[in-house]
């Protein structure tokens, strides 16, 4: 076992974690710790842009920007977060280009712009451009000049090592700690993956960039390592999950294979059709049609199918239509996702519409922040020496349904703030002392999954998981759909504890963390499923078929997750007037989790009814 | 049960049938009981129309030997994790079709060659990531920061495009000749790296980083075997880049 100290670690090398070190690191003694090599991160596959509304190409201001993100996400959003990130955005790009990334560019060679779904000018008069982007690869951009500029500034990383938990100094998953008694995070210990040790690293910050969970899908654009492990973690240690229920699917994954395919090409004049060649999105939205936000259109494909109007032999997807774009456009806008037209389904997207499918995307819920990325225990206590940023976090930018290319720009805008409240909160605290035994609980977990001679497959536990989550608690929700899945997962949690792994090495023991990230995934799905059945309504990212309307009487809340030992008799916060709402509890093994609600700010956007 | 596709899509193409592939994987496990010495293993695994030898892989891995080892995450060719040599030839694994490849005979599957095998499939790619740091694989300027953004025209953006596509898989390095046997040499993909800066009308390291490269084991090491640019799994003509950028040298024009 090794022990390190910095002032500042950052848990996971995407965009935002990068960004946060790129701020902390010039400041104070910074470490990121990454499960990865950092340019294998998922922010990598980011394809269309970032928004910000610098009015290159057309009349664009930050203020439409913000409207457009309120109620592109039904309004649950944080406005008060919304506007930060809308007008941060502006510097967030630009920072990006001095920092080197090859924007496309304007004729006169300003940051070039393009239009992407939900996004518009004055209110929703027409689609605007404001979208930034490096051709369909703005997000591999976007890691490779982080990386970069982390080569430059001699950012210390540990590559390959996972985080397998969060040292506090309340353990708030054991019993209560009173609102309002101070919480420390204290480090993390992590299990290097090339010799299987385990290191601590002593810590007055800690920032979690760690990203999303769609692996608890089958059918997802997400890496396999998208495990959910840094919201996992978090909740163990009973911090609270915020608005985990909205889960975004992708309008257009590659049928069959969930590879994601760009709103770009829509933003670039794609059309989507059905099986009998109907521009469907005229009938759902029709002002900004197949720029509507992500949750319209892939609900919309979904009914499209289900009323047999799908296209291909069993009518299961619709289709991406770029044949009426000129080749030479498609190749300078689009290359990379046509290439994965013709690389996985043989298709040429020059001649043929292209089959697709929504599929998992983006948790547009996390680890709650405020704005300066401080996580929060409550509804209004926060963690000390606790931050996240990018999407393991909820600040809450994305409400109930995330714009495209609105988490390019989370991970700028509030990796940047994590990384700075960090470092600074950092130059003024002490360490705090690890308990001894502060690895003792992840050593004991590890041998005993090595040690188990057999038992349960990971792969079949995951997979059923994966099956039983796309099936009951996709796109379409019903109490009974939910119901079948909660119970799904408890029979897979009850297998887990019996799952055993074939590799039995120290060294680079693959076999091993997919078993412990499995555990992660099943603790997330947990979570998503039951927000999702007290959420007796339909809004953004979440649609229940027995409640299809947003009731903002009872709902417009978000969810806080906790859980929280058996015998704990503490409630948790709910908010006032709202008594019985989150009424959810479910029970398992050792722990319940439970549902508090915490007010959405609003600052200066009535909700409306969403039309586009 | 809701109105939900109960299944995943059906692969979209034209359907290919099922087939039975055998894949030969070559095996490093210092902690078994072959020790230090490397094996053939060899599996015959299940495959569907569309899949890649990833899938094969994870195939062996979640249903018959939980040990076989590689890296992977996005799984289709951005991350650039799973570089191997798949029938004597380096590919991302996640972007090669088993059909693709004639699975009729076994597939070999080998680890990339001249980086240290740590164990099966997985590499030390720390030699490969310490030449492209060496080459200041960032933007270099002086002066004071521009208020707004820095101007380019869309010629000038075009003139570097192909090798910002780089994914630093190190397909084409460890396809290289050269660097096999002189693990000193840069290797294409950090001169790729080196190309993206030095033709960048915003950066004024050029000069640098050509006094780098003309080291002995810098560019001039190149022989032009074109492997690079057959390895790239993202198209980018590697071994165009590396002339360019001897060219610059003699010239420094860029």
């Amino acid at each position: 076992m090794q022990t390190h100290q910095y002032d500042v670690v950052i848990v996971g090398a995407g965009g935002a974690g990068m960004r946060a070190a790129l701020e902390a690191s010039g400041e104070v003694r910074t470490a990121v710790i990454s499960k990865l090599y950092p340019t294998r991160s998922h922010t990598g596959a980011a394809q269309g842009g970032m928004c910000a509304a610098l009015a290159n190409v057309e009349e664009d201001n930050w203020e439409w920007h913000t409207f457009d993100t309120v109620k592109g996400g039904d309004y649950l959003v944080d406005q008060d977060a919304a506007e930060i990130m809308a007008k941060e955005a502006i510097d967030a790009v630009l920072d990006l280009e001095r920092m080197g990334l090859p924007f496309n560019r304007t004729p006169e060679g300003k940051i070039d712009q393009r239009r992407f779904g939900g996004h518009t000018r004055n209110h929703g008069e027409a689609a605007v451009r404001r979208s930034c982007y490096a051709a369909d690869r703005t997000g591999h951009m976007i890691l490779q000049t982080l990386y970069q500029n982390c080569v430059k500034q001699d950012v210390e990383f540990f590559n390959e090592f996972y985080v397998l938990d969060l040292i506090v100094d309340h353990d708030l998953s054991a019993g209560h700690v009173p609102d309002g008694e101070e919480v420390n995070a204290t480090g993390v210990v992590a299990y290097d993956l090339a010799t299987g040790e385990i290191h601590i690293f002593q810590a007055k910050a800690i920032i979690f960039a760690t990203g999303g969970a769609g692996k608890i899908y089958k059918t997802t654009s997400n890496a396999h390592t998208l495990t959910g492990d840094g919201m996992a973690l978090a909740l163990r240690r009973g911090f609270p999950l915020e608005d985990m229920e909205f889960f975004q699917f992708h309008p257009t994954g590659l049928a069959g294979l969930g590879i994601l395919l760009s709103e770009a090409a829509r933003g670039e004049g794609g059309i989507l059709r059905n099986g009998d060649g109907e521009r469907f999105m005229e009938r759902y939205a029709p002002t900004i049609k197949d720029l509507a936000p992500r949750d319209i259109v892939a609900r919309s494909m979904a009914n499209e199918v289900r009323e047999g109007r799908g296209a291909g032999p069993n009518k299961d997807y619709v289709l991406l239509d770029l044949t009426h774009l000129e080749p030479a456009h498609i190749d300078a806008k689009l290359p990379d996702i046509t290439e994965f037209a013709r690389t996985y389904l043989g298709i040429e997207p020059y001649t043929e519409p292209v089959p697709v499918y929504p599929t998992a995307h983006y948790a547009m819920g996390g680890i709650p922040t405020n704005v300066d990325a401080e996580v929060l225990r409550n509804n209004t206590d926060v963690v000390r020496g606790l931050y996240a940023a990018g999407e393991v976090a909820c600040v809450s930018v994305h409400g109930s349904n995330r714009l495209g290319t609105n988490s390019l720009l989370d991970i700028n805008v509030f990796g940047k703030r994590a990384g700075r409240t960090a470092a600074a909160y950092a130059k003024t605290a002490t360490f705090r002392d690890l308990p001894e035994d502060a690895a003792d609980s992840v050593i004991a977990t590890l041998d005993e999954m090595r040690g188990r001679p057999n038992g349960e497959r990971v792969s079949d536990i995951r997979r059923e998981l994966q099956e039983t989550m796309d099936a009951n608690a996709q796109v379409f929700r019903t109490e009974d759909s939910l119901r079948t899945c909660l119970a799904d997962i408890r029979t897979l949690q009850d297998r887990y504890k019996n799952v055993s792994v074939q590799d039995k090495g120290r060294l680079f023991n693959t076999d091993l963390l997919e078993a412990l990230e499995l555990g992660f995934l099943l603790d997330i799905a947990e979570v998503v499923v039951i927000g999702a059945l007290n959420r007796k309504e339909s809004r953004g990212g979440h649609f229940r078929e027995d409640f299809p309307d947003r009731d903002d009487e009872k709902f417009m809340l978000h969810t806080m997750a906790y859980r929280r030992p058996l015998d704990d008799s503490a409630t948790v916060e709910s908010v006032d007037g709202t008594e019985g709402v989150f009424s959810e509890q479910s029970v398992f093994d050792t722990y319940k989790v439970m549902l508090g609600g915490k007010s959405v700010v609003q600052t200066r956007y009535e909700p409306m009814e969403r039309k586009y | 049960m809701t109105a939900t596709i109960d299944e995943a899509p059906a692969s979209a193409v034209p359907e290919i049938p099922s087939f039975e592939v055998t894949l030969k994987v070559r095996r490093y496990s210092p902690e078994s009981e072959h020790g230090e010495e490397a094996y053939w293993d060899e599996f015959t695994v299940t495959a569907h129309g569309t899949d890649r030898v990833l899938d094969a892989l994870h195939k062996i891995k979640w249903e018959h030997d939980g040990s076989v080892t590689f890296r992977r995450s996005c799984a289709h060719g951005i991350c650039g994790s799973d570089a191997m040599r798949i029938n004597g030839r380096n590919r991302l694994a996640c972007k090669t079709l088993l059909k693709d490849v004639n699975p009729d005979k076994p597939i070999l599957v080998e680890p990339i060659k001249g980086l240290p095998v740590i164990k099966d499939l997985v590499v030390d790619m720390e030699p490969f990531f310490a030449s492209y740091r060496e080459i200041m694989p960032f933007l270099i300027t002086t002066g004071n920061q521009p208020s707004g953004e820095r101007r380019q025209s869309a010629e000038q953006r075009e003139r570097f495009d192909d090798t910002t596509k780089c994914i630093l898989c190190a397909a084409c390095t460890s396809s290289c000749p050269v660097f096999w046997t002189d693990g000193q040499y840069f290797g294409p993909a950090a001169i790729v790296n080196a190309h993206r800066f030095i033709f960048d009308s915003r950066d004024e390291g050029a000069e640098q980083r050509l006094e780098i490269l003309n080291d002995k084991e810098g560019v001039w090491r190149c022989r032009t075997t074109f492997n690079c640019t057959e390895a790239c799994p993202r198209g980018i003509e590697v071994t165009k880049a590396i002339q360019e950028v001897k060219r610059a040298m003699i010239t420094r024009a860029f």
